[in-house]
């Protein structure tokens, strides 16, 4: 008889479980072995009795978490053949944020990939996506909607630097999440030759640095605080925080600010007038629509299950070219990276 | 078409005037004719092009991808251009090194040039060939879709500054002019002479008066001036000419097809600037009715015949700028409502009528006037210096408005979102209520000014320590008898609403103080609201 897929790998309460190999994938709650694709909160979470994740996610856990966020850690290298229990488990890059895998689980004749959040387009600050065949392929649904189409990151970074030229009175401020978001949009503006001071919030620093210490030069980064200057030395400076600060007292330091955002929510004009964004920037750590298309025709899977996000589309897509597809309900995934 | 979808995206994520006015005028100076004439007057709503109907876009995203993924897209963007620009499956090569975008004017003049019929096929080739911010621009453009918030004065203000030219030379030739406004835009750049206004009946630029301040008083001989009341209903100027009648804003936007009732009446060749009223005619003469009675006539396309029939619209002369082909502007002001009052004599008294004039020697005697106004539709006095010409814009020392006080109330905090731009980070917009029965607070407006900077910071610092609950960028603020924060609202007027759970809604309402002092459970109540109501009716 052949091997079901749901023998193994299942959702259950505490996340994605494998019975033979008897851990969690991403688990939202503390489970006595898990693996973890990424460091975003909804995906890594402290207090685990084991951990195996790649060593930039088992750092970036630490920088977060302390030292001591579970008991034990493991390194998994990219490509690298790690036996638990009855199955063998490998860890492929994702190019969603540094460090981040999808982890590939075989057992007997079949091979399950969750592939956890990534995105199949270059970033300069993480291992580039690479498609791995299975007979079961996971993938996420952040922005499965053809109306998610995001745009080169690159003319998001024009846009923005035309609108700092533009308003030299101003200071811009760019919401971005602290892991991954950051490090990509910074990274691009010294790419687009702006090589000037950029201002940081002081949640985003320590992962500034790490990225820095694994060679991605990320230029003169100094803290957005007011003993750095007066009010008006902001004036034409881009800082960058993640966006709860800016409702905060925090934002008052700024001269007139300019509120930006970047993720792939901006696509919608709703989205971003709800949160008073006065310069969106469609820039995304995720697979937009063609590109979950294209992967899935690319990895050509015989099956598809799909979480977190908006499943029901992705699914209908599949149906559509005579893919087998199912939703896969995982509950507490928030998309923290976008 | 790139550069206007721009335009469009950035006007409508910038909240603050100024910056508005900065893009327009970047806009004007880098964009040729005749593309930016077209973007002005679709922003100013001032093209005629044959509409595309909703129904059509949907036929033509349905021929191109499934349904049932559309409606998904539909359900999650709320907005049908949005949603067809985003997720248009785009036929033919990539847009990327192509150069057969369809500028705006291609755009314009095509349609202009079509028949309605053809409008659906030109729109599918054009979306083919645009980009999703093009293509949001374009629909909105066929469907006639803009709200863009912009008022008509901001974009003359944009142009004025622009050719660095007075507002009002714009006003005065606005409407005799035609998209793509080529002449207009020879003359703001210097490269030609001032158009002439070759349009019958046109808007004349208004004038305006000053709020009038107690120490003023001191200074003002009462014998230099003539009083009339301020009536309360919206200011506007009724101008006929060679057989051609208009009804024009005090900004100049033109309303004669929202009060056709009026124009029509208008039987005269002349300028008459009043106020706009809705009045019924009665045994006794004439009834005038409230703001909400002629809120039921603003801002509509089409009348119904029971508007029309319900809520007459009505013209209260104030002055008169123009009697046949004289123009009186530069005469004083005793010597034009001389000629108004014989002018008005010869109107159908059903439709127009002349603002009495109030007789007084002494500025206390005009208070006690002001004090006790006949009418609930009147909102104060003018005082105008009976010397005086009529000049556009606000000349100093001419006119005075003394306003009838406001209305006040005390009502407790309830609710506080954040500010935008220079108020980011401080919750800067209030949520006040009144209580409906005691232990239950009703919220009965908004307001988010009328407070200092200073205490704008002893605001927002009170809500954070007293939030009870977030939604988004709101919170709601702790309110019960004992624990709460009063502010005393002043507002201008007040009505019956059906739109509001208070069944009130305030014209104009401010914080006029912070009352640390008074216990929440002392502010006012609802009932004392609605007796204000019974009291302007």
């Amino acid at each position: 008889m052949a091997t079901r897929p749901e023998d193994l790998l299942i959702p259950r309460r505490e996340g994605l479980y494998c019975p033979p190999g008897d851990f969690f994938i991403d688990p939202v709650r503390n489970v006595d072995r898990a693996l973890i694709t990424h460091g975003h909160a909804d995906h890594a979470r402290a207090g685990h009795d084991h951990v195996l994740a790649t060593p930039q996610t088992l750092d970036i856990m630490a920088i977060r978490y302390g030292a001591d966020h579970a008991r034990e850690t493991q390194a998994a290298e990219f490509g690298e053949t790690i036996r638990i229990n009855d199955v063998t488990v490998r860890f492929h890059p994702a190019g969603h944020v540094l460090g981040s895998a999808q982890i590939a689980v075989e057992w007997k004749d079949l091979r399950i990939v969750a592939s956890g959040d990534y995105k199949p387009r270059p970033d300069p600050t993480c291992a580039t996506f690479e498609p791995v065949p299975c007979d079961v392929f996971i993938t996420e649904a952040t922005f499965a909607l053809p109306v998610f189409r995001h745009p080169d990151a690159m003319d998001e970074i024009t846009r923005l630097l035309r609108s700092v030229k533009r308003n030299p009175e101003r200071a811009h401020l760019i919401g971005v999440y602290s892991l991954g978001k950051a490090q990509r949009v910074i990274r691009l503006i010294r790419d687009a030759g702006y090589h000037q001071p950029l201002y940081i919030h002081g949640a985003l620093q320590k992962l500034c640095e790490y990225y820095e210490s694994q060679g991605i030069a990320l230029g003169d980064l100094r803290p957005a605080t007011v003993d750095a200057g007066a009010k008006g030395d902001f004036a034409g400076a881009i800082v960058l925080g993640p966006p709860s600060a800016f409702g905060d007292k925090w934002a008052r330091r700024f001269p007139d600010p300019l509120v930006s955002f970047a993720s792939g929510w901006m696509q919608v004009r709703a989205r971003a007038r709800q949160r008073g964004v006065e310069l969106p920037l469609v820039i995304s750590d995720h697979a937009d629509w063609d590109e979950l298309a294209d992967t899935i025709q690319t990895v050509a899977p015989g099956e598809v299950w799909v979480t977190h996000g908006r499943e029901e589309a992705l699914v209908r897509w599949c149906a559509m070219q005579g893919i087998p597809a199912r939703p896969l309900h995982l509950v507490g995934y928030e998309d923290e990276g976008d | 078409m790139n550069r206007f979808a721009d335009l469009l995206d950035m006007l409508a994520f910038t909240p603050s005037r100024n910056a508005k006015l900065t893009l327009l005028q970047d806009y004007f100076r880098t964009v040729p004719d005749p593309e930016r004439g077209y973007a002005l007057a679709a922003i100013a709503r001032d093209l005629d092009i044959p509409a595309v109907k909703p129904a059509q876009l949907r036929e033509l995203i349905s021929a191109r991808m499934d349904p049932e993924l559309f409606g998904y897209s539909y359900d999650y963007v709320g907005d049908l251009a949005e949603t067809i620009a985003l997720a248009w499956p785009q036929k033919g090569e990539a847009l990327t090194g192509r150069n057969d975008a369809p500028g705006l004017a291609e755009v314009v003049e095509t349609l202009i040039a079509s028949s309605r019929r053809e409008g659906p096929g030109l729109v599918e080739d054009w979306l083919d060939r645009l980009d999703p911010p093009g293509r949001y621009a374009l629909l909105k453009l066929v469907t006639g879709g803009f709200r863009m918030g912009l008022s008509g004065r901001l974009i003359k203000q944009a142009l004025a500054a622009f050719g660095e030219v007075n507002v009002n030379e714009i006003e005065e030739l606005w409407h005799g002019l035609t998209p793509p406004y080529t002449e207009l835009f020879a003359w703001l750049e210097g490269s030609a002479d001032k158009p002439v206004n070759a349009a019958a009946a046109p808007f004349r630029p208004v004038m305006l008066s000053h709020a009038i301040d107690e120490k003023d008083f001191e200074k003002l001989d009462p014998a230099d001036f003539a009083a009339e009341w301020k009536w309360d209903g919206i200011r506007v100027q009724a101008t006929s000419e060679r057989g051609i009648s208009r009804l024009y804003t005090r900004t100049g936007d033109d309303i004669s097809a929202t009060f056709p009732d009026l124009v029509d009446a208008i039987g005269f060749d002349g300028a008459l600037d009043g106020e706009l009223l809705v009045a019924r005619a009665t045994g006794e003469g004439l009834e005038t009715g409230s703001f909400s009675d002629l809120q039921q006539r603003l801002n509509r396309k089409k009348v119904s015949a029971r508007q029309l029939r319900d809520f007459p619209a009505f013209f209260r002369a104030y002055d008169l700028l123009q009697d046949g082909d004289e123009d009186l502007r530069s005469r004083p002001f005793v010597e034009r409502r001389e000629r108004l009052e014989t002018f008005i004599s010869r109107l159908d008294p059903a439709r127009f009528d002349c603002s009495e004039m109030l007789s007084f020697e002494s500025w206390e005697e005009l208070a006690a006037l002001r004090a006790d106004p006949p009418f609930t539709v009147i909102e104060g006095v003018m005082i105008k210096r009976k010397a005086a010409r009529y000049l556009p814009g606000r000349p100093k020392g001419e006119w005075f408005k003394w306003k009838r006080d406001p209305f006040l109330i005390d009502a407790v905090l309830m609710y506080a979102q954040r500010g935008h731009g220079k108020r980011s980070g401080f919750y800067s917009d209030y949520t006040f209520g009144v209580w409906r029965e005691p232990g239950e607070l009703v919220p009965v407006g908004k307001a988010y000014f009328g407070f200092t900077d200073d205490e704008l910071v002893e605001i927002d610092k009170y809500v954070r320590n007293n939030t009870i609950e977030r939604f988004g960028p709101v919170r709601s603020v702790r309110a019960g008898a004992e624990k709460g924060l009063v502010f005393e609202v002043a507002f201008e007027g007040i009505n019956r609403s059906s739109r509001h759970k208070s069944g009130v809604a305030m014209r104009f309402p401010r914080i006029s103080r912070l009352r640390w002092d008074k216990p929440p459970s002392e502010a006012d109540r609802l009932e004392t609201l609605e007796r204000m109501i019974d009291g302007t009716e």
